[in-house]
């Protein structure tokens, strides 16, 4: 009986050891951080920044100063600086270094991705109680900078960073998108610029502009490549154009509203369009800028972000000299339905912090997210691209009105185009608006963007777009982007991550075996001793 | 009975050397599929349907894989190959495949978008072309996308993407008094490759020896795979 007893014990150990090791699959995390007392500046720490620039050498070299400057404050901290030019490359990379817990300490990133992040446990380090912290919050008393206080955060852009109610992103920078305009073509055509342009208007003009002479040369520009309609981001033109309609893209809790009747007729309307030639998209044929300088596109939408690539003097250029055509610019909002009550998309780049195990790593890229935040960085940054401050202690500098004051003064710092589209959005901040945001959020974007794509394509390839192409569309884009499984990861802390391996499996199975044979060699001892007393 | 048996052995025999000498034609389509005068003429946005061969792949990625691909007659610029990442592998030089996509045209480089592919039977590897003589000329185009090479260019400048090493490397290389831009692309020969690594002793001045796809972005601009200084 005695024995009996033994190896169920035995067995019950090995059965209570096996569920342990199950258990830790697929909740293995990091705790939640806890913010430290104070900053143990006696330690070195090295954290590592993912940013993103457009392609700016500019911008590299402020980031560059950012983290010199910082470094000078702070001797203990070190920041490695990794440098992108695509928002979707840092996002894969940050989802490939989740998983191999390396993720990077503090990174640009969009709030969309962020929501991804955030599947995971403790991934990503809420902000609210760091930012309200009395000595390292913003505008804290032990922080080494002239750091903005909350309250100098443009609430609105605060707000972008909030998921599920906690601040998860930063903005960094701010900017939105534009309608850069050949005016001179637009006049060459007998039109005159609204005050707000209309998408009626837009495709009006970009349809008298098809006209060809007997050489088929476009008459407008004399050559014979023109589209007179070409934007960069097809994911914001869908997501603004049902803003403007009133209709639906998701709710805040992330329930797909796109595939709608009002989306199916702007479908319609980019097909016939795109039939009589007047658009196409940076995807189909190539940068908007490149069209536009080239005195080959009429209406160029990108963002303010763009803005230094665009115009016959614009600072970067990327076409052949030879190829530039002069012309007057207009600087415009996006076209509307309703002029009256204009709303565009506010974008730019936020940053986020990843937990570390040791909380006063994160202090450490905490106090460096804030650095980005100061003066120095947010208006020499902004002034690299159509940026606005983030801040308004930035925003109503000295420093920085006297840079919006002096429009045109040359090609460079002061290039007109630029400083035309970054007023257009400080004029009209209030009129922009942000997706809900949510995990498949960033999924459900590139749905919007891929539907205009492939109605494009599927026009210029002669498929027939219908009710039939509109079901295909939808179901492919449904599955391609996995809309109907949303929700299935959801940001509980605990990710499903399927069957274990086959790998595990085996280790698992090899820890068992191995368990019982100690135990039975154990028994096999306990009872050859009890024999031997006897 | 002995003689008709070696009769047939020595038959047999040399059908068998007929069927081992059956050359190879690396140029020749399956049915259905487009020569690459075909794929040349057809029109911009149109279906087309090539065999080639793999001649480099950028890195893979987010299920897609862009394929730089060549016959004897032509070369093909695949964009976006979908393809799952146990496929990428398969993607190996002188592979050949069969492409199935659009014929499209992105900055001036003519390319095939939404592709999928096969892999087919068959293997054949490109020799690089000299188009020294025809930088700076219409002729140039004729050869898009081929593997190609540069003789004795002089190096103008040489610009890393970020300012750092990293990402690609746009280089200006000069010949008969014009300069022409070159690039050592990321996805292709990334910063652990050995031709990314060379420009790092490179400098203005150096006169080298240029291997690489002739690439086209608003004009040629060749990807360069391979480069050696010239003593």
């Amino acid at each position: 009986m005695k024995k009996m007893k033994s190896i169920i014990l035995c067995l019950l150990a090995t059965l209570l050891c096996l569920l342990t090791l199950v258990a830790c699959h697929g909740s293995r995390g990091l705790d939640a951080f806890a913010m430290p007392e104070s900053f143990d500046t006696s330690r070195q720490y090295e954290i590592s920044f993912w940013a993103k620039n457009d392609t700016n050498q500019t911008q590299v070299a402020i980031y560059k100063k950012a983290v010199a400057d910082f470094e000078a404050l702070y001797p203990n901290i070190k920041v490695n600086l990794q440098l992108y030019t695509d928002y979707g490359r840092i996002y894969n990379d940050v989802i490939t270094n989740i998983g191999t817990g390396t993720t990077p300490n503090v990174c640009i990133s969009y709030p969309d991705h962020i929501a991804t992040y955030l599947t995971g446990a403790n991934i990503v380090v809420p902000l609210d109680d760091l930012m309200a912290h009395e000595a390292y919050g913003l505008g804290g008393s032990k922080v080494k900078f002239d750091s903005p206080s909350k309250e100098e955060m443009i609430p609105k852009f605060l707000q972008e960073g909030v998921i599920d109610g906690q601040q998860y992103a930063l903005p960094f920078m701010r900017s939105t998108e534009i309608c850069y305009v050949n005016k001179t073509y637009v006049e060459k055509l007998g039109f005159t610029l609204p005050k707000t342009l209309t998408w009626d208007f837009i495709w009006q003009v970009s349809d008298a502009a098809t006209a060809k002479d007997e050489n088929g040369n476009y008459l407008v520009n004399g050559q014979n490549v023109l589209i007179p309609f070409l934007y960069k981001s097809t994911d914001n033109m869908m997501i603004q154009m049902l803003k403007q309609k009133g209709a639906g893209y998701s709710t805040d809790e992330g329930e797909i509203l796109l595939f709608n009747e009002t989306a199916q007729q702007l479908l319609y309307d980019i097909a016939d369009h795109t039939q009589l030639g007047s658009f196409a998209t940076f995807k189909i044929v190539g940068y908007p800028a490149n069209f536009l300088n080239a005195g080959q596109c009429i209406f160029a939408i990108d963002s303010s972000a763009g803005a230094t690539w665009m115009g016959s003097d614009a600072p970067l250029v990327d076409i052949p000299e030879e190829n530039m055509v002069e012309f007057e610019t207009a600087v415009m909002t996006l076209p509307q339905f309703d002029p009256d009550h204009p709303q565009m998309i506010s974008q730019g780049p936020s940053v986020c912090i990843f937990n570390k195990q040791d909380p006063q790593e994160v202090l450490a890229s905490w106090l460096f997210t804030q650095f980005l935040l100061t003066n120095e960085v947010q208006i020499a940054y902004s002034q690299t691209e159509g940026y606005v401050p983030v801040t308004s202690k930035a925003q109503k500098s000295e420093e920085y009105i006297d840079y919006l004051s002096r429009e045109g003064e040359d090609n460079e710092l002061y290039y007109d185009v630029k400083l035309k589209a970054t007023k257009l959005l400080l004029e009209n901040t209030d009129n922009t608006f942000v997706t809900p945001v949510f995990n498949g959020s960033a999924s459900l974007r590139n749905a919007a963007g891929q539907m205009i794509e492939e109605t494009t394509k599927a026009v210029r390839r002669k498929q027939t777009v219908d009710k039939l192409f509109f079901d295909r569309l939808y179901t492919n884009m449904i599955s391609l982007y996995r809309l109907d499984r949303l929700g299935e990861q959801t940001n509980t802390g605990k990710a499903d991550l399927g069957e274990l391996p086959s790998t595990a499996v085996f280790l698992l199975s090899a820890l068992v075996i191995a368990w019982i044979l100690v135990g039975s060699y154990a028994v096999w001892q306990w009872v050859k001793k009890k024999k031997q007393e006897k | 009975m002995k003689r008709i048996f070696a009769v047939l052995l020595v038959l047999c025999m040399a059908l068998c050397i007929v069927a081992c000498t059956d050359k190879f034609d690396p140029a020749a389509k399956s049915e259905g599929v487009m020569t690459y005068a075909e794929y040349n003429a057809a029109e911009m946005d149109a279906e087309v349907v090539i065999e080639a061969y793999v001649q480099a792949t950028q890195s893979w990625w987010d299920n897609k894989i862009t394929v730089y691909l060549q016959d004897p007659d032509g070369a093909y610029f695949a964009y976006e190959l979908a393809c799952a990442e146990e496929d990428a592998a398969k993607l190996t030089k002188g592979t050949k495949i069969k492409v199935t996509g659009h014929k499209g045209q992105w900055e001036g480089e003519i390319e095939i978008m939404d592709g999928t592919f096969e892999i087919m039977e068959g293997t054949w590897v490109a020799t690089p072309t000299d188009v020294t003589s025809l930088l700076g000329t219409d002729d140039l185009i004729k050869h898009q996308n081929k593997l190609v090479c540069f003789k004795g260019m002089t190096i103008a400048s040489i610009t890393y993407k970020n300012d750092e090493p990293g990402d690609d490397i746009y280089v200006n290389l000069t010949k008969g008094g014009n300069t022409y831009s070159f690039c050592v692309e990321r996805y292709l020969t990334g910063p652990d490759t050995d031709v990314y690594k060379a420009f790092a002793d490179l400098k203005a001045g150096d006169v080298v020896d240029i291997e690489g796809f002739l690439y086209w972005y608003q004009g040629a601009n060749p990807h360069i795979t391979a480069v050696s200084k010239v003593n």
